[in-house]
């Protein structure tokens, strides 16, 4: 095992993680909502959300609106995504199923339910990570698709 | 005013994404790789996200209330069953074949391009056949 990403990927990622944590605290004591990217998108696409539908979409907004706008006067980094489009669709089913199943996914789970030690968010982390480390193994290391 | 403050919510969330280098699908994927070039920067990220939220939750179990007067969610209950292990399986396969978890997915949609898109869309796809499923099921144990 070689760590590899360079020391200011470190600070970068602290200083991001911190902005990310900020802002599912603001949502939480200023809405009383918890701030899961799946839940939230969820919500407006099956329906279920729709009794504060105007929340849901203000907050999607400035997700996708507010990075895309940096980008813009800045410059796009690389999202390095596969151009293994049929690759992508199974991924992207995979992920739109299993964060609903799971009711939750990196954010809703990984940062807000985590940081309440919430038992059920802890078990729900520690399984996507791990099947994300064996996926990754099968499918990078043994199987070479990705 | 709720509208503000999730607006705010979701552009701070979007450039914590952004900064962090979680909209970078090979930096998700070499966190992944424990077993080759493992880049241990995501650790930062979570840790970093945690540590006001820790805080959240203390202020949030002492006030109950938010600023807008919405009651603050209650610990949900401890259940671990297999719709949590299945989806967080299903969901961790996804992740580590794309690079991209839901919320990241949205936040680079300005720059993702084709790519960033099908998943995306294909996501949505994912959360709209669960809905389908639920209610099916719902409608199954009714009859």
């Amino acid at each position: 095992m070689i760590a590899s990403g360079l020391p200011q990927d470190w600070i970068f990622g602290l200083a991001g993680g911190l902005m990310i944590g900020f802002a599912a605290a603001l949502l939480l004591l200023a809405n009383g909502r918890i701030l899961g990217a799946s839940g939230l998108l969820g919500g407006v696409v099956d329906g279920t959300g729709h009794g504060n539908l105007g929340e849901r979409l203000a907050f999607l907004g400035g997700l996708i609106g507010v990075p895309a706008l940096i980008v813009l006067a800045r410059g796009a980094p690389s999202t390095h995504i596969s151009h293994d489009l049929p690759l992508l669709v199974v991924a992207g089913l995979l992920v739109g199923l299993g964060t609903r199943l799971a009711n939750g996914c990196t954010s809703g789970h990984g940062v807000c339910g985590m940081s309440r030690f919430s038992i059920r968010s802890i078990a729900a982390s520690a399984v996507y990570v791990g099947a994300g480390i064996v996926t990754f193994y099968l499918a990078h290391r043994l199987l070479g698709v990705i | 005013m709720r509208l503000l403050f999730s607006a705010l919510a979701g552009s701070l969330f979007g450039l914590g994404l952004l900064v962090s280098g979680m909209t970078d699908t090979a930096r998700v994927q070499g966190f992944l790789d424990v077993a080759g070039h493992w880049d241990p920067s995501l650790i930062f990220v979570l840790g970093g996200a945690i540590l006001p939220m820790v805080f959240a939750w203390r202020i949030a179990v002492r006030r109950r209330v938010s600023v807008v007067g919405e009651p603050i969610p209650g610990m949900p209950e401890q259940v671990i069953d297999t719709r949590l292990l299945a989806g967080s399986v299903l969901f961790g396969a996804g992740w580590a074949l794309a690079g991209f978890c839901p919320g990241p997915a949205l936040a680079s949609l300005g720059w993702s391009g084709v790519g960033g898109w099908i998943f995306t869309a294909a996501m949505v796809v994912g959360m709209i056949l669960h809905g389908f499923l639920q209610r099916r099921r719902r409608a199954m144990l009714l009859a």
